[in-house]
């Protein structure tokens, strides 16, 4: 047995000291293949006497058992190594910029105009829109503009040769509404706008916000609620706001809203920001209302300057070169 | 308009500070613009004397002046100024003297010769921006006395910029009404007294144009001393109004106005050529205004003419030939009413912009012009004496404005303010702002002064009321009353959201002018069916736009000069057509520009192309779950092999391809530029999403390679396929194409990969076989498709 001991002995040596699988297969054959010396020391059990066979086969099948555990254990080894010089071959450098889709966003006025226009909405206001080819009538003469009525030439109107006009205020939308709709009427109406007049302050197009409500039991100072929460609500501060005595041929009483507000040198000031009023009763009749038993009122924004006051925007026309610059940072 | 608050003050004085009363005028709905001194802040200049003159032996245009300052000697001034002269009256800054702009003012040497101090100007002490010379003083004015005093100067301009509803406020009585209505103060009336007449020479009046001008009163004064000066008072406070003193007459006139709110006119009687007579131009008609403008006159101009010729636009300014001048002695005056609707207009038609055309046209008391005469012609009188004629008056009763009495329920206006006015308070302040009010259990009846002919209905009367309550004491209350939850159809895709998909797609949001120049769309091509604004700002903002592609095309342009080489935008919009009658069109376009990736080591850096763009729009589509299909378009602003029409549900609803290389060349665009625009209605339709089973069982690919003949598109095969396959075909892929070496000439080779599936079995090989051999011979035979590899 001496032999068997010895044998067991170098399997175990180079089992242990096999590199790579290859070299551990060709060791499992050499030992325990057909022609292994381990199973060759089997065949020869046949040879002994009957009284060492019994004992040298459990002495073999122990050998071969061993081998086979160690076979086994190494095998485990070599592949755990396998794998891990795999994954470092497959390392990476991993502060390399990831693959990027180029993202891109919608316009700063879109952005405000759908801030403002969810804010309503939140109080249950639905979206109107009308079409920016108006004509006198919805735009001036329902709206209690009588023809040759000084308040006309507050509004530098774009003409076309028919007596159509571009709107000029989004006001028009609610002698549609009034007309299409009964009372309650709640309506937030966004869209473009268009006044003959361009310098720094002024571009020929703009956006505006108009809203309207009406019902039984609307009042002025439900206007001022509304404005002071929705102004807050926008700019999520807790804003002064003022309303002032002002005119528009629509609304009786008219306001303008004015917003305390930090200016860049530091120092307070009211700035306007809308103007609004009680629904002018010939308004009301104009969209088939009974001003006699409703009430209402309306409001109407320029969504540029509220886009500008929250993002810091100096320049009102830079939102109408479009320079790619300008708009990616309102991501 | 401009006040001044010293001039208010003497018609209505509560106890508080110049800010106080500009808050307190903005608040009231006369929003305050601009408050600034009545004059440059400077000290130490009094009133001086030149005594003596002699030329400076130096400098031509220089005098050494002995001025004569109070100071108990005279003192040396070296001037320049080219009215000095010997007993010329003028303001002298003293050594020690600070002017506006913190100027110092010490003992100088010009020229060698000292001077210790110096004569001013209107500009130094920052009055007026008048430099032609020294300040004048009159020979009235106390040597030594402190110019600010002289003029008392210690006063505000107060700017208001007025609402068109507050005619009435175009004067200091009006705003004094509502600031001592504010502060119940009451007000100080300024007694006018009629001038008893001292001849009796008449004018007569013929008015043509009754309901035009419904009201015309004139008078003549003969004999006014021509020599006399309007009083400083007077020129100062036209000047605080921004008025420049002309002549005594011209400034009577335009005082009364400022002080009542009539405008009003002076001729020089000699210049008349019979009666006044108020009538229309004709046309071809002219006149030459005061200012030396010829107008071409029209039917629509109301005219005040004598029997020969116009002497005035009624209303917008008086003639060259008529006016007073300095050698006036003999004043015809007017004080007439005219119709704002014929006023309003005339002086933008003719570029004529005057403070009584301002008035005119948003109206003016029509019961204001006898009290306003009397005032002018005792102003007149107080000046420049004269004799005092008759006050001639035509009138048309008949096309007076009339004030109506209306009336306020007290329920009224609780239910539109929302909160309670006591009753007390309202009657004084319906009182306090000159309305004659009769009070019953439910209501006001109010009778509003004729110079608040503004006050038309119930809700007027609201306004007044809480505009003196203070919209600021007005309490703020939360929105009541029934609510309603809005309609939100699952069926339409919304703005926002094809805007965000937009933007995932990596498209940034762009909002163009909606007006374009008529080169730009011609550019394009397309102008047809566009129309034009009547009045454009310029040319670039002229026509309507037919499409969103050429106004987008000048903002790729413009940002590709910016260091943007890739540039991805939309915008969505209206489109305008005039065919039978004006349409208005949503529409999207997409533009993209440069190359597919942003430059990353691990993108690669391929041009983008059509099916980039494509891939974009079929994102869209894909919202609606309808079927779409693309076909030859012959668009001519695009490349024309590289276009398409795009069609769903059988309509045509849009376009895509290369904009054609030759016009972007042109433009100044040297990139390929993908785009497609599209109606924006027809893909904001979908349809709710309904449940159908999902299949357990497996489905099996057969891929097909085909050798295609150019005018077969892939677009034939997949619907011959899908017809032959029906609902077995899952998915159809098309994994390659490719034309060139080893393929002929006018064909290319194209493989598709048919994934099919059946809902309740496995597919045996032997079914999808006879498939397949149905879906060879059918392409084969309809298409004269060449199968590879079979």
């Amino acid at each position: 047995m001496e032999n068997l001991n010895q044998i067991l002995e170098k399997a175990l040596t180079e089992i242990n000291s096999a590199i790579d699988n290859q070299t551990l297969e060709d060791i499992r054959v050499a030992y325990l293949g057909k022609k292994g010396t381990i199973t060759s020391q089997l065949k020869l059990l046949g040879t002994l006497p009957g009284d060492q066979r019994k004992e040298a086969g459990i002495e073999i099948n122990k050998a071969k058992g061993k081998l086979q555990q160690n076979i086994q254990a190494r095998r485990e080894i070599l592949q755990a190594l396998e794998l891990e010089k795999k994954l470092k071959a497959e390392s990476i450098d991993v502060t390399m910029p990831g693959r990027k889709i180029s993202s891109a966003n919608i316009h700063p006025v879109t952005r405000t105009m759908d801030r403002i226009v969810s804010l309503f909405a939140g109080l249950g206001f639905e979206v109107k829109t009308g079409p920016e080819i108006e004509d006198d009538y919805h735009n001036f003469e329902a709206l209690n503009f009588p023809a040759h009525h000084p308040a006309r030439t507050m509004h530098d109107t774009f003409w076309f040769d028919d007596g159509h006009l571009l709107r000029t205020h989004t006001s028009p939308v609610q002698i549609r509404a009034m007309k299409n709709m009964s009372p309650p009427i709640k309506i937030i109406a966004p869209g473009r706008v268009y006044r003959s007049d361009s310098d720094q302050t002024h571009t020929p197009m703009f956006h505006q916000v108009e809203g309207l409500v009406v019902g039984e039991t609307i009042t002025f100072a439900s206007l001022k609620g509304v404005l002071n929460q929705f102004v807050n609500a926008f700019f999520e501060k807790d804003l002064k706001i003022r309303l002032r005595p002002s005119y528009f041929p629509f609304t009786e009483p008219s306001a303008e809203v004015d917003v305390e507000w930090k200016k860049d040198d530091g120092t307070t000031g009211w700035l306007e920001v809308l103007g609004c009023g009680m629904v002018h009763p010939n308004v009301l009749k104009s969209g088939g209302i009974d001003p006699e038993k409703y009430t209402g009122f309306a409001f109407g924004l320029g969504v540029e300057r509220f886009a500008m006051l929250r993002y810091g925007v100096k320049d009102l026309r830079q939102f109408f070169e479009n320079d790619i610059a300008f708009l990616k940072q309102f991501n | 308009m401009k006040i001044s608050e010293n001039w208010l003050r003497e018609w209505v004085n509560p106890e508080i500070s110049t800010d106080e009363l500009v808050e307190q005028l903005t608040m009231l709905g006369l929003e305050v613009d601009d408050v600034m001194p009545a004059a440059g802040d400077f000290t130490q200049v009094v009133v001086a004397e030149v005594v003596s003159m002699e030329k400076h032996p130096d400098a031509d245009k220089l005098n050494v002046c002995q001025v004569d300052a109070g100071t108990g000697e005279n003192l040396q001034i070296v001037c320049g100024a080219p009215n000095a002269r010997v007993g010329l009256k003028a303001p002298l800054a003293l050594i020690g003297a600070v002017l506006p702009g913190d100027f110092k003012i010490k003992k100088s040497k010009l020229r060698g010769m000292d001077s210790f101090g110096m004569l001013c100007s209107n500009v130094e002490l920052g009055l007026s921006d008048d430099h032609s010379g020294l300040l004048e003083l009159p020979g009235s004015a106390q040597i030594g006395q402190d110019i600010r005093d002289f003029y008392q100067l210690e006063d505000t301009i107060i700017d208001i910029d007025l609402t068109p509803n507050r005619a009435d406020c175009f004067c200091i009585k009006g705003i004094a009404i509502d600031v001592a209505c504010l502060n119940k103060t009451g007000l100080n009336e300024i007694s006018i007294e009629e001038v008893k007449a001292t001849h009796s020479e008449e004018i007569s009046v013929n008015l043509d144009a009754k309901h035009k001008c419904p009201r015309y009163l004139c008078s003549v004064i003969n004999n006014i001393d021509n020599t006399k000066q309007t009083p400083i008072w007077m020129q100062e406070k036209l000047r605080r109004s921004g008025i420049r003193a002309i002549h005594p007459v011209v400034d009577v006139t335009n005082y009364v106005m400022l002080e009542l709110g009539q405008p009003m006119h002076g001729f020089d009687k000699e210049s008349i050529n019979g009666a006044i007579n108020v009538k229309m131009a004709k046309a071809q008609d002219t006149i030459t205004l005061l200012d030396g403008k010829e107008i071409k006159l029209d039917e629509s101009f109301l005219m005040i003419a004598d029997d020969v010729r116009h002497l005035a636009i009624a209303g917008v300014m008086g003639g060259e030939n008529s006016g007073v001048t300095e050698k006036t002695q003999n004043i015809v005056l007017e004080s007439a009413y005219f119709d704002p609707a014929t006023i309003m207009g005339k002086s933008r038609d003719i570029g004529v912009h005057t403070e009584s055309a301002l008035r005119f046209e948003r109206g003016v008391d029509p019961e204001l012009q006898r009290q306003a005469m009397h005032r002018a012609i005792q102003l007149i009188v107080d000046i420049c004496g004269g004799e005092v004629g008759p006050i001639t008056e035509a009138v048309a009763s008949e096309h007076i404005p009339k004030i109506q009495k209306i009336t306020l329920s007290k329920s009224k206006l609780r239910r539109v303010l929302g909160f309670e006015v006591p009753q007390q308070q309202v009657t004084e302040i319906l009182q306090g702002l000159t309305m004659h009010v009769e009070t019953d259990e439910n209501a006001w009846h109010v009778t509003a002064p004729s110079s608040r002919f503004d006050i038309a209905i119930e809700e007027d009367l609201i306004e007044e009321v809480v505009r003196i309550v203070g919209y600021d004491n007005m309490p703020s209350e939360n929105l009541f009353g029934e609510s309603v939850i809005s309609q939100m159809p699952e069926e339409h895709i919304s703005h926002n959201k094809i805007k965000t998909q937009m933007c995932h797609l990596g498209y940034l949001e762009a909002i163009n002018y909606s007006f374009v120049s008529e080169k730009h769309l011609n550019d394009f091509n397309l102008a047809s069916d566009s129309f034009a604004l009547k009045n454009p700002l310029t040319e670039e903002f002229a026509i309507m736009r037919t499409s969103l592609l050429p106004g987008m095309m000048q903002t790729i342009k413009y940002n590709l000069r910016r260091q943007n080489d890739s540039i991805k935008m939309f915008e969505t919009g209206n489109v305008f057509h005039k065919r039978s009658n004006i349409q208005e069109d949503d529409k999207i376009l997409a533009v993209c520009t440069g190359k597919r990736h942003i430059e990353h080591w691990g993108l690669s850096k391929d041009p983008i192309d059509f099916f980039d763009c494509k891939g974009d729009l079929e994102a869209l589509l894909n919202n609606c779950k309808s079927s779409y299909k693309f076909s030859q378009s012959e668009h001519s602003f695009l490349h024309p092999g590289r276009q398409a029409q795009v069609e769903i549900d059988g309509k045509i609803i849009g376009w895509i391809g290369q904009i054609h290389p030759e016009i972007c060349r042109r433009i100044g665009v040297k990139k390929d530029v993908y785009a497609f625009e599209l109606f924006m209605k027809n893909i904001q339709k979908t349809s709710l999403p309904v449940f159908q089973d999902v299949s357990k069982f497996p489905s099996v690919r057969r891929d097909l390679a085909m050798l295609v003949n150019d005018d077969i598109s892939q677009q034939q095969i997949s619907h011959l396929v899908s017809d032959i396959l029906g609902d077995l075909l899952v998915e159809t892929i098309v994994f390659d194409e490719y034309k060139g070496d080893n393929i002929d000439s006018g064909k290319r080779s194209l493989a598709m990969g048919l994934v099919l599936q059946q809902k309740n079995a496995t597919f045996e090989d032997k079914d999808v076989d006879k498939l397949m051999s149905k879906v060879v011979s059918s392409i084969s035979q309809d298409l004269n498709i060449e199968i590879r590899g079979n």
